[in-house]
């Protein structure tokens, strides 16, 4: 081992194009499928995704897009797998079984496990959420094949058939393409709104290929005793925010940042800071947005007095809509910011708060 | 705690590293404390290693450490805006092992030796600022840390912790440095390959070439610019009093920018990707500068000491021999069962009276002050030699007779016969 | 009890640059750090110790300088450090790599049974978050990925309650030793080392295993060979050139800039106004 990573994939020296026969064993492994994630009667927007990119995939080799839907009896998992075949599903496979209720590592493992090895799918995608990557881990460990994790892009390889998935490293300054060689499925994650939301066929149908769950309630040691939702958890959640305002050291002073706070809290939004913000103690560090922070991808992040550093880029560049608020026109965050104001933040969030306040009441009244 | 050893050193640079190791090799009980997050962490160095000095500590040191190329050619550039004079040594003595100057990486380099300071048994603690000497009356008997339980005990306390020297200066040993005492080097690493490298300096296999610079680069400071060839890469920088840059206004980066965008310079760096930029103080005050080195319970050793040769860029040669020859007071004094009180520690200023340490910067003493007090030797004279270089080769159908005389009277225009007379004086007695 | 912390040494990706015109990394100079999750993870293990006298073990996979990583984790409190290093071990990915440290792991049970075994979140080189559940996998362990509270340890029962960060809330899950944790960052802060921990974790003997020592029984699942993934290519992501749009009014008041700024967010965004509807009201 002559380097420090050693033991990740991105360390390794490309390959470059090895050349790689698949066993004859492996050759019988077809189609591509995505797990559909669903907790609380919502599906992940991420699975819809991944079945767009899916769909892809599967028109490229020329096989059939298939859907995998777990969960309880009379659970919506009907309606998820209608949904499924609007979003470009040739098939969904639909395992029902109490003990699938609530997301737990050791049933849903099996459930997907089982019906790996007897469909035999050549690419199996997750989101790379909380419950996926959790997932991603033991199904591939257990199945022994590979896994690219965070993809920011799929491909097929067309030489031989392969999945060419592309993701970050090093902090994002780097993408590299890991193949999967001698090993099926080939299993990737995806980031939640990397991947753009397909259109929905409402007219679209397919076939319900439906197996039993070979695992009974007592079989799992994992109990689920509660699940709070986070609407009652007083907790900075970033990561999972849609919308975030984020100040930054342009601030100037403690007290200025409750105007970051005001438009938040219209807002609905979630506040996040900047390092020096974190570390001078005006927000707590559960709010730091960057590389040694949170990474997050909100619809819309609103950066107040933020120069755009790499270390904060890093973190919130994923954001659908960035809106940049700083005095200096040169300031790095507008390079990649959507919309930028440039002037002084102390003048131009009040003003901001009172216009999308204005706004909110006017659509209240429309309404 | 009340651990108790025979030598506490703080500092892993080259004397630390240098005392640490003599001593531990000697079996005595060392403790060795370094601040930065691994030895070499916050090491910056140009960087020359000079074979010699590390040779007498550690004999066999090419077998494993990580050099990047010995030196074969040795250039010495006098600059104005668009030029330069220069004279090139290289000789093939040079080439033929053992070889006796080397270019190092500081980081990878000091790892090395600390590997081997803690194969010769010495404990050796990073991540820890020694904030503090335990005194006892005027003795010092160990040393406060930034820990907690963080205070140690030794009977003598090696000070290598370089240039700041905070710990002298707490203590009262060491006046607080004066800017006229020291420079402020920047230094970049730029990245080529191997091959681009080899052909820009002519030269192959491990062999290198260092330039040395002085001259309008340095804008009137007194200081000097220097560019190491290194395996994968250059080492470039430029340093110059404290006092000068203070003086001047000028940014030490927007300096070193300048220079890499002089026309001899930059189409050797041409291509190259900066991958590092540092700051650093070199302690330029020579002999006239230097603090007490020893005293009761404790030794000063390296930069600390302002060890530093600054017309010869000699430091880190200077560092290792005064960390090993007060390793050696202190191994000898354990031997003959003497404790380590000022009247016996003062062995080590007989040891570094009779070593070249001290022979060559009291040979050089006079030289800070004269060039303090002469900044033409960084401004005319530079500009005057490349004109006159100029000069005398242009064909252009002046006769040489007339060039040489106009170019006297450049010189005397400049500065007047008594000024040159004196200048001359003042350089003679300042390397005699 | 005996918890097994696995750690990583990698590079501070901070600090690393690519080459611009070869688009190689230039690792040199980089310093090695301890993975700050991983560190995270150490904390929460120490917790337990200072509350239940446990056992903490340190296990790295990784070259000899990962050493200086285990000497870290020493000088906060763990007790135990094994180095596992051989040659073949290098290349590996996650699979190979929860292979071996799996390996090791059972190598350590024969000494003192294993109650928990804690990972970080994901390392920030690779960033997978595979390592830890194969682990799991492969040694039968519960498994609590993203956990962000230990709520609850019953040593007699041998249960252990732990929140654990799922979408949109916290699961609190309950179950049987021995577990698999992964903790999520944020939740605790790392200790700061005294002198005395300086020292005995400068002094304290590692173990060092070569794959023999580790209990590797098939050498072919280790290292580049039992690596299922490889990197087929590096390079650097093409920069963002589209620049940011300035909103420009006449007056230069900020309520106009503002009344600007809006109209044109919601007349390209319509999903905006939407979610800004939604979760105002
Ligand atoms: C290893 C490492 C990890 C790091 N990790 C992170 C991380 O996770 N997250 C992070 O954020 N940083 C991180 N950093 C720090 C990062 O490099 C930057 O220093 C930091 O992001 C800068 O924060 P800032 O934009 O708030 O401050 P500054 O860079 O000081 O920018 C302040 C901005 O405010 C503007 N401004 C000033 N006054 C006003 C005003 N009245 N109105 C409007 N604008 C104004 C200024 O023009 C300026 O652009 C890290 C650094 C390192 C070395
Ligand atoms: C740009 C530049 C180029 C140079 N080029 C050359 C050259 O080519 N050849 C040459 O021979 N010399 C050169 N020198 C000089 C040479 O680097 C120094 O003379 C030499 O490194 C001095 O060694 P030292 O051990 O005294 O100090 P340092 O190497 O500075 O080591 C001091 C150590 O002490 C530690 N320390 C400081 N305070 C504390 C504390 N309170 N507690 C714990 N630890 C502490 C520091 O972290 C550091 O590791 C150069 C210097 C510079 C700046
Ligand atoms: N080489 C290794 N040695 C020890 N632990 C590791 C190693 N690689 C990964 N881990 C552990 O597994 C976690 C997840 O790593 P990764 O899957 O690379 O994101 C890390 O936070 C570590 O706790």
């Amino acid at each position: 081992m002559n380097d420090t990573t050693a033991s990740t994939p991105p360390a390794k020296k490309p390959a470059g194009r090895r050349k790689f026969e698949l066993d004859e064993r492996l050759k019988a492994y077809k189609g591509v499928w995505v797990f559909i994630e669903h907790e609380r009667g919502a599906a992940h927007p991420v699975s819809w995704e991944l079945l767009g990119e899916g769909r892809k995939l599967a028109d490229k080799l020329g096989v059939e897009l298939g859907a995998v839907v777990p969960g309880a009896p009379g659970e919506d998992t009907q309606k998820f797998c209608a949904e499924a075949f609007q979003y470009g599903a040739d098939l969904c496979y639909l395992i029902e079984d109490p003990a699938l209720a609530e997301y737990r590592n050791q049933s849903y493992t099996r459930a997907l496990t089982d019906l790996v090895n007897k469909y035999q799918p050549e690419i199996l995608l997750l989101g790379a959420t909380t419950l996926g990557r959790d997932l991603a881990g033991s199904v591939a460990t257990t199945l022994q094949t590979g896994l690219t994790a965070d993809c920011t892009e799929l491909n097929i390889d067309m030489e031989n058939r392969s999945l060419a998935a592309t993701r970050p490293t090093f902090g994002g300054s780097l993408l590299c393409t890991i193949v999967t060689l001698n090993y099926r499925p080939q299993m990737a994650t995806v980031r939640p709104r990397v991947m753009a939301m397909p259109a929905r066929d409402e007219t679209r149908t397919g076939r319900i290929v439906e197996h039993p769950l070979a695992l009974v309630e007592t079989d799992i040691v994992t109990k689920v005793l509660e699940f709070i939702p986070d609407e009652r958890r007083d907790q900075a959640n970033l990561p999972f925010a849609d919308i975030i305002v984020a100040g930054g050291r342009g601030m100037k002073r403690p007290e200025n940042f409750q105007l970051i706070w005001d438009l938040a809290k219209v807002l609905g939004a979630e506040v996040g800071a900047t390092r020096p913000v974190v570390q001078a103690g005006w927000v707590g560090a559960d709010r730091q947005v960057g590389q040694s922070g949170k990474t997050v991808r909100p619809k819309l992040y609103i950066a107040v007095g933020i120069s755009g550093a790499v270390q904060h880029r890093v973190g919130m560049e994923g954001s659908d809509v960035v809106i940049a608020i700083n005095q200096d026109p040169n300031a790095p965050i507008f390079d990649f910011a959507t919309y930028g104001i440039v002037g002084n933040a102390m003048q131009i969030v009040p003003a901001l708060t009172e216009a999308f306040r204005q706004h909110l009441a006017t659509a209240k009244l429309a309404s | 705690m009340t651990e108790k050893f025979d030598a506490i050193v703080v500092g892993a640079g080259q004397a630390g590293n240098a005392a640490a190791y003599t001593m531990a090799k000697a079996g005595l009980k060392v403790l060795q404390i370094e601040r930065g997050e691994y030895p070499g962490s916050k090491n910056v160095q140009g960087a020359i290693l000079y074979a010699d000095a590390l040779e007498k500590i550690i004999p066999d040191f090419r077998d494993d450490a990580p050099l990047e190329r010995h030196l074969i050619e040795q250039r010495v550039w006098i600059l104005d805006d668009e030029s330069y004079v220069g004279t090139t040594y290289r000789s093939n003595d040079f080439n033929k092992p053992p070889y006796n100057r080397y270019t190092i990486i500081r980081a990878q380099f000091d790892k090395w030796y600390s590997k081997k300071v803690q194969e010769a048994g010495a404990l050796v603690i990073c991540e820890t600022t020694v904030t503090d000497l335990h005194m006892d009356g005027e003795r010092v008997v160990g040393v406060k840390t930034d820990r907690t339980g963080g205070s140690v005990y030794a009977d003598v306390v090696i000070l290598a912790d370089g240039v700041n020297s905070l710990l002298a200066r707490k203590a009262g040993f060491h006046e607080e440095l004066k800017p006229k005492d020291v420079a402020l080097a920047v230094k970049e690493i730029h990245f080529l390959p191997e091959s681009t490298i080899e052909s820009r300096f002519n030269v192959s296999g491990n062999a290198g070439v260092v330039i040395e610079m002085a001259g309008k680069i340095t804008q009137g400071m007194i200081g000097t610019g220097f560019l190491y060839t290194n395996k994968e890469s250059l080492t470039i920088g430029v340093g110059c009093l404290l006092s000068d840059f203070k003086k001047q206004g000028i940014a030490p980066y927007a300096l070193l920018e300048q220079m890499k965008a002089h026309p001899a310079i930059k189409p050797l760096i041409e291509g190259g990707e900066m991958k590092e930029y540092t700051a650093h103080l070199i302690p330029e005050g020579g002999y006239h500068a230097m603090p007490p080195l020893c005293g009761e319970g404790w030794m000063i050793a390296g930069d600390a000491g302002m060890f530093v040769n600054g017309v010869h860029r000699e430091g880190s040669n200077l560092a290792m021999t005064t960390g090993q020859l007060a390793a050696e007071t202190v191994i000898e004094l354990k031997n003959e069962n003497k404790p380590c009180t000022a009247k016996h520690l003062a062995r080590y200023r007989a040891k570094l009276d009779a070593s070249f340490v001290m022979k060559d910067l009291k040979k050089y003493k006079r030289l800070p002050e004269i060039f303090e007090k002469n900044h033409q030797f960084f401004t005319t004279y530079p500009e005057l030699m490349n004109r006159a270089a100029h000069a005398m080769i242009a064909v252009d159908g002046v006769d040489k007779k007339s060039k040489e005389r106009a170019i006297r009277r450049s010189f005397l225009n400049a500065r007047s016969w008594k000024g040159l007379m004196g200048d001359a004086f003042k350089l003679w007695r300042a390397f005699e | 009890m005996h918890i097994v912390v696995c750690i990583k040494q990698v590079p501070d990706s901070a600090q690393i640059r690519v080459h611009p015109v070869t688009n190689t990394i230039m690792r040199q100079g980089v310093p090695a750090i301890v993975n700050p999750y991983d560190l995270v993870a150490l904390e929460e293990a120490l917790r337990l110790k200072d509350r239940y006298q446990a056992h903490v073990t340190v296990l790295t996979m990784g070259p000899p300088q990962a050493e200086t990583a285990l000497r870290k984790a020493l000088s906060f409190g763990a007790d135990e450090a094994i180095l596992l290093t051989d040659r073949a071990f290098a290349g590996a990915d996650t699979l190979a790599t929860s292979y071996a440290l799996a390996s090791a792991i059972r190598q350590i049970q024969k000494d003192m049974p294993v109650d928990l075994v804690f990972a970080g979140k994901q390392t920030i080189d690779g960033d997978t978050a595979q390592v830890g559940p194969g682990i799991a996998v492969r040694l039968g362990l519960q498994m609590l990925t993203y956990v962000c509270k230990i709520e609850a340890l019953d040593l007699e029962q041998r249960e252990i309650t732990v929140q654990r960060r799922a979408e949109g809330g916290v699961q609190v899950l309950k179950t049987r030793l021995p577990a698999l944790i992964t903790v999520l960052e944020g939740i605790n802060e790392m200790r700061f080392a005294t002198m005395p921990d300086m020292f005995r974790a400068a002094r304290h003997p590692l173990k060092v295993w070569d794959k023999d020592a580790a209990g590797i029984e098939d050498a072919t699942r280790i290292g580049l060979k039992g690596s299922p993934t490889v990197v087929s290519k590096v390079f650097a992501p093409t920069p963002r050139t589209q620049k940011a749009e300035i909103v420009q009014t006449q007056s230069d008041q900020p309520r106009d800039q503002a009344a600007t700024l809006l109209a044109k967010l919601f007349t390209k965004f319509p999903q905006l106004r939407a979610e800004i509807g939604r979760r105002a009201s």
